[in-house]
């Protein structure tokens, strides 16, 4: 079956139009297609969040969606993060707080804090320590990044 | 892996739904949040030849109360029921529920529907409708059915929905102004499926005296599942932690627990018993202003 459809995309404020099949998921279809590779894929079933994008202003498992789907949609991946030469506070917090090592999971990290800081800008740690709970990191372990996440919402709070 | 390749179509309505059902049969598989469905295809357990994504149906998409009802359409994301004003205030036990299932980007896209149809026996929303009395919308070739959660769960991820059904709507009954409840569950990390889970509610009507008692266990059956038995031994009493004890062994042993890589059968009937008797009682305190 070669049948493919045609879809219009908006991702980090950039519209893109681009023929997919069907059955091609959305992180490949950003990794591949549109060669934007900052999306990491690791488990490509849901459970350890490095895929984790923002579709229409919600974090999702970029995994578990075909790309055929995010026609018409909005979709902020970590490229969109920073605004231009200024790294946004989280990608700053998680640099100074030391919130990663190999870095494989970060971009699933902080997509899933971006969305959280958005609806709950003064978070107690254990808030954090839930929110963060659906993205698996391999090698700090989480203290660096419940850290990071609340020294960012503390910078963004004070902005 | 990747999935296998699929011929993908996306209805607008339900009728047009219902109709490329018909046309395509077992071979076709609907997708509507996709949590449970993709991960499946990407393992090439699933492999449907037609995938119909309900997606664009907008019409399945709402919270509202009717009557004496609360009414949420089958495409409605976990996340929006969750946090839902209505929901919050009227059925915080059902917002309790969908709280514990996967993490927060998993309920920004799975659906109720979705949930309710995979009929995974340790999920939360299937063990919270039990609990709840809720009610299925099915709407079909033939026209439209209500299902009840015994009709409509029969075994592990198999509910009675003939090819061509569609679930379109829950219909949840109002709970009395004296409620106490408790939904709980036991896992070993955050966001994974339950090994047990618990939903429990208490109605009363004079002070310091139980009316009825539901007790909906998921995880320990191959479907969700009321201890009616252990439900008819609280009703009209007043709980004291002898009969709550008493009646947390008797749900244990309505259970019928097979054992899997999570846990051994007698774990989990000891766990359903613990956390019945939990439950129970935190709902006993609630109802008692305690």
């Amino acid at each position: 079956m070669t049948d493919s459809r045609r879809i219009l995309v908006r991702v980090n404020g950039v519209e893109y139009q681009r023929w997919v099949e069907p059955r091609l998921v959305l992180v490949d279809f950003l990794r591949d297609d549109l060669e934007l590779m900052g999306t990491h894929i690791g488990c490509e079933h849901g459970i350890c969040g490095a895929c984790t994008v923002l579709f229409n202003d919600r974090a999702v498992r970029s995994c578990l969606m075909f790309a055929v789907q995010a026609d018409g949609a909005d979709i902020l991946t970590v490229e969109g993060l920073a605004a231009s030469d200024q790294l946004h506070p989280l990608q700053v917090a998680f640099r100074e707080k030391h919130g990663l090592q190999c870095g494989y999971c970060t971009p699933g990290m902080l997509m899933s804090a971006y969305e959280f800081l958005n609806e709950n800008s003064n978070p107690s740690e254990e808030e954090v320590r839930k929110a963060m709970s659906g993205v698996l990191c391999r090698c700090t372990g989480y203290k660096q990044v419940v850290d990071s996440v609340m020294e960012a919402a503390e910078q963004m709070r004070n902005k | 892996m990747k999935p296998s390749a699929f011929e993908y179509h996306n209805p607008q309505s339900v009728e047009e739904a219902v109709e490329l059902l018909d046309r395509y049969g077992d071979e076709a598989k609907i997708i509507a949040g996709g949590q449970s469905l993709v991960p499946m295809m990407n393992f090439r357990l699933a492999r449907p030849e037609i995938l119909i994504d309900i997606n664009g149906i907008k019409e399945l998409e709402y919270i509202k109360s009717e009557g004496d009802e609360l009414v949420i359409g089958a495409l409605t994301r976990e996340r929006d029921i969750e946090k839902s004003p209505l929901v919050m205030e009227q059925f915080p036990f059902l917002a309790q529920a969908i709280s514990y299932i996967g993490h927060s980007a998993i309920r920004n896209r799975g659906t109720i529907g979705g949930s309710l149809v995979h009929a995974d026996p340790s999920a939360e929303l299937p063990t919270a409708l039990c609990a709840l009395n809720g009610k299925l919308k099915v709407v079909g070739p033939s026209g439209e059915k209500i299902l009840e959660p015994e009709e409509f769960f029969l075994t592990y991820l198999t509910t009675s929905l003939e090819p061509s059904d569609l679930l379109t709507e829950v219909r949840i009954p109002a709970l009395p102004e004296k409620t106490g409840w408790s939904f709980s569950e036991l896992s070993r990390r955050s966001g994974d499926f339950a090994i047990v889970a618990v939903g429990i509610l208490l109605f009363s009507e004079a002070p310091g005296v139980c009316r009825e008692a539901r007790i909906a266990m998921g995880g320990v059956a191959a479907t969700p599942m009321r201890a009616q038995e252990a439900e008819a031994l609280l009703a009209g009493q007043e709980l004291s932690e002898d009969l709550i004890a008493k009646a947390a062994l008797q749900a244990a042993e309505e259970t019928d627990t097979e054992p899997d890589y999570h846990a051994s059968a007698e774990y989990r009937m000891d766990m359903a018993r613990v956390f019945v008797k939990r439950g129970l009682q935190e709902a006993w305190n609630m109802l008692n202003g305690g």
